[in-house]
């Protein structure tokens, strides 16, 4: 039997949006928020921090004073977008790269650098009581935020869990798994699929045979659609429809942002060893700041001061946020128990004690060697 | 004849069973162009094509699970997993097939499968990469679990947990990746699966040990000596099956046992060891078995790394205290 012959009973379409264009040229209808100069420089403003507080991090790894970090470098306008569209008592689920999205919710450049430097007080988030820490295990947060979903839907909040992984991810069972329950319960949450390119050094075409990514959420009985995730203010746009949906008890919706991975995997990959700098510098013709830089010289008066003010502005509070960093106080050894359980068992107390006799030990020998 | 590193003779190991055995498959993630995270793979697709030496989508259930279908249809499977942070999405694929498909069939369809993973701390690395959790494999009947300690013992180890008719997990201590050097003949010569390796002859403490750990195990041994302690050291390298004979042989003869291993105490491999030595060298035991060990307490990031796993201060220390019973 040929198609034709069969009945066709189900079709789907994937849709892809972009307002504003390379150029920086406004390709569809302006969204209202971002009629609004003080919107797009909030905007603007984040996704200039995080590449400036991004370059110092890999700078602070190169000098030994960090360990290893995974750089955002060309994909600031997806977490830019999803960090301005969700509300304060949303839940955001990130992975290690989502740094813009953190920054606007009250997570600490400070913290972000403890993390990276080895310290587990970089997730303790002093300003930010609802997010997840940084998910490293790939797309284990998923399933975790359909239940956050769950908890926000059976309390009849109108708050939204919002999901963000990477196009490696979504090759996981726990994507699936993740994206099938928010279906199934239509829970409020947002599931975002950055498609950066690449997974470590595996490209994407080898990743999946799919077409898009967005479309895996067909089979999950959800809307997927796919954005411009270097165009900030389609990203803005489109993650905020979906959020508000969510909140609005329509149900849940993925989003695939097209980025690209400008720099190596994490500071301690060389992505020199499987792929082309050529297709690299092909993507800086699409960097999503100098595309709403471009906008913001043609529409609203944007020039040379204004840009070099602002990044003398950023550079001083990512310097501070070093100084904090360099100047963490040391963690006290002992206190990897602190934290296990609500009180420490008896059955632990001895073991704790040897930690901190030795650390004690330590120190001392520290001061007289 | 070059010296090479523990990460070099895993490369050695893997070209080497690939040249000899057309079933022989290599894949995970970032195996294939990449040559691995660490490099283990290293120049492998190119020598022996992408349809062997393969790059998998990020997937690890997947990747347990088709190197489980691959061993049943008599290939050679050997799989990656990144880091160890990352190996439970295999455990149902390994404790409920990859385990039992001898036993569920009678031995009519079997799982000759190789699951390599880096694993251990020390390396200042992120959160999830530093995890010492053998136990959890080492827990699971019908597995073999074996932790290579020197070029050699990678070598001749990984070629015969490939060979082996059975499953294998094969946990490479990466701290000491490319810690040290030995000349390794690459004659294809496997190492038996079921014998620990004894690293040091002594007669009054015996050690035993495994992965990362052997390095500053024999450094305590080496510190010992010089005040006139002489210690036997074990590595056990095959954590499972255990080669309790070998242990129960050196107790013997010192009378004291000292166990150090960098995961968790509690349900640790040690805690079986220290529990066959009661079982059967109780009698010749002078003084109560120590274990030296990670703490209870999740692997902390790495600025607190080096107070969790054990020193060679904290062995010797515990050397000497079983030396203080008469
Ligand atoms: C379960 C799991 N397997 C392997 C890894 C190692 N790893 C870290 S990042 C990564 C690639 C992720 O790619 P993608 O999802 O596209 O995210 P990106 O890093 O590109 O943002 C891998 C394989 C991991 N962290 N978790
Ligand atoms: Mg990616």
């Amino acid at each position: 039997m040929t198609n034709e012959e069969k009945k066709c009973i189900a079709q789907f379409e994937i849709h892809h949006t972009q307002l504003l264009n390379q150029a920086g040229e406004l390709v569809g209808p302006l969204p209202d928020f971002a009629a609004s100069y003080e919107t797009l420089l909030a905007l603007y403003r984040t996704m200039v921090q995080t590449r400036t507080f991004d370059s110092k991090a890999i700078a602070l790894q190169r000098t030994g004073k960090m360990g290893t970090y995974s750089s955002s470098m060309g994909q600031e306008a997806v977490a830019t977008g999803i960090g301005h569209a969700m509300r304060f008592e949303d839940v955001l689920l990130p992975t290690y790269r989502e740094y813009a999205a953190q920054f606007q919710r009250g997570v600490a450049m400070s913290e972000i650098l403890r993390y990276w430097g080895g310290d587990e007080r970089g997730m303790a988030y002093a300003n930010q009581p609802h997010d997840m820490p940084i998910t490293v295990p790939i797309a284990t947060h998923v399933p975790q935020c359909a239940g956050i979903a769950y908890a926000m839907k059976l309390r009849k909040e109108a708050r939204v869990a919002v999901c963000v992984l990477g196009d490696g991810a979504t090759s996981k069972g726990d994507f699936y798994e993740g994206i099938n329950l928010a279906g199934a319960w239509q829970l409020p949450m947002v599931v975002v699929v950055t498609n950066n390119h690449w997974a470590i050094s595996v490209p994407r075409e080898v990743q999946t045979r799919a077409q898009t990514l967005a479309q895996k959420a067909i089979a999950a009985g959800i809307p997927g659609e796919q954005v411009d995730g270097n165009d900030v203010i389609a990203m803005r746009h489109v993650i905020s429809n979906a959020i508000e949906k969510a909140r609005s008890g329509g149900g849940p919706t993925l989003v695939e942002a097209m980025t690209y991975r400008m720099h190596d995997h994490t500071t301690a990959d060389d992505a020199s060893r499987y792929r082309d700098q050529s297709i690299v510098d092909e993507h800086k013709r699409l960097d999503p700041i100098d595309r709403l830089r471009k906008y913001l010289t043609a529409n609203h008066n944007w020039d040379d001061d204004k840009e070099k003010s602002l990044h003398a502005a950023c550079a001083a509070e990512v310097e501070v946020a070093v100084n904090d960093y360099l100047e963490t106080p040391p963690v006290p050894p002992e206190t990897m128990f602190d934290h296990l359980y609500e009180t420490l068992p008896d059955a632990l107390q001895a073991q704790r004690d040897e930690v901190e006799q030795l650390g004690k030990q330590k120190k001392g020998g520290d001061h007289h060697g | 004849m070059a010296e090479i590193t523990i990460l070099e003779a895993v490369n050695l190991a893997l070209a080497r069973a690939l040249e000899e055995n057309p079933d022989v498959v290599v894949f995970g993630e970032d195996v294939g162009v990449n040559g691995g995270v660490f490099r283990a793979t290293e120049g492998l697709q190119k020598r022996y094509g992408a349809e062997r030496v393969l790059d998998t989508p990020l997937a690890e259930t997947m990747i347990a699970g088709m190197a489980i279908g691959m061993a049943a249809q008599g290939l050679r499977p050997v799989a990656e997993v990144q880091f160890m942070g990352f190996i439970y999405p295999t455990i149902e694929q390994m404790i409920c097939h990859a385990t039992r498909l001898r036993n569920r069939t009678r031995g009519r369809i079997t799982c000759p499968m190789v699951l390599r993973a880096p694993y251990g701390g020390g390396i200042h690395a992120p959160e999830h990469h530093s995890e010492s959790t053998e136990a959890i494999f080492a827990h699971m009947p019908g597995l073999r679990v074996v932790i290579p300690s020197s070029p050699l013992r990678a070598y001749g180890l990984l070629l015969a947990a490939i060979q082996d008719p059975d499953p294998v997990v094969f946990l490479e201590p990466k701290r000491i990746y490319r810690m040290m050097k030995q000349e390794v003949p690459d004659d294809g010569e496997a190492l038996p699966l079921d014998v620990c390796f004894q690293l040091r002859d002594g007669a009054d403490v015996t050690l035993v040990t495994w992965g990362a750990m052997t390095h500053e195990t024999l450094q305590a041994a080496e510190q010992l000596a010089a005040e006139g302690i002489s210690c036997d050291v074990l590595d056990v390298a095959t954590i499972k099956p255990l080669d309790m004979e070998t242990i129960l042989n050196s107790v013997a003869k010192t009378g004291r046992c000292v166990i150090i291993h960098e995961a968790a105490r509690t349900g640790g491999v040690g805690a079986e060891i220290a529990a066959q030595l009661a079982e059967h060298g109780l009698l010749s035991l002078f003084a109560p078995v120590q274990r030296v060990t990670g703490y209870d307490t999740i692997m902390p990031m790495f600025k607190l790394e080096n107070d969790y796993m054990p020193s060679t201060e904290r062995i010797i220390t515990a050397v000497k205290k079983t030396l203080e019973e008469a």
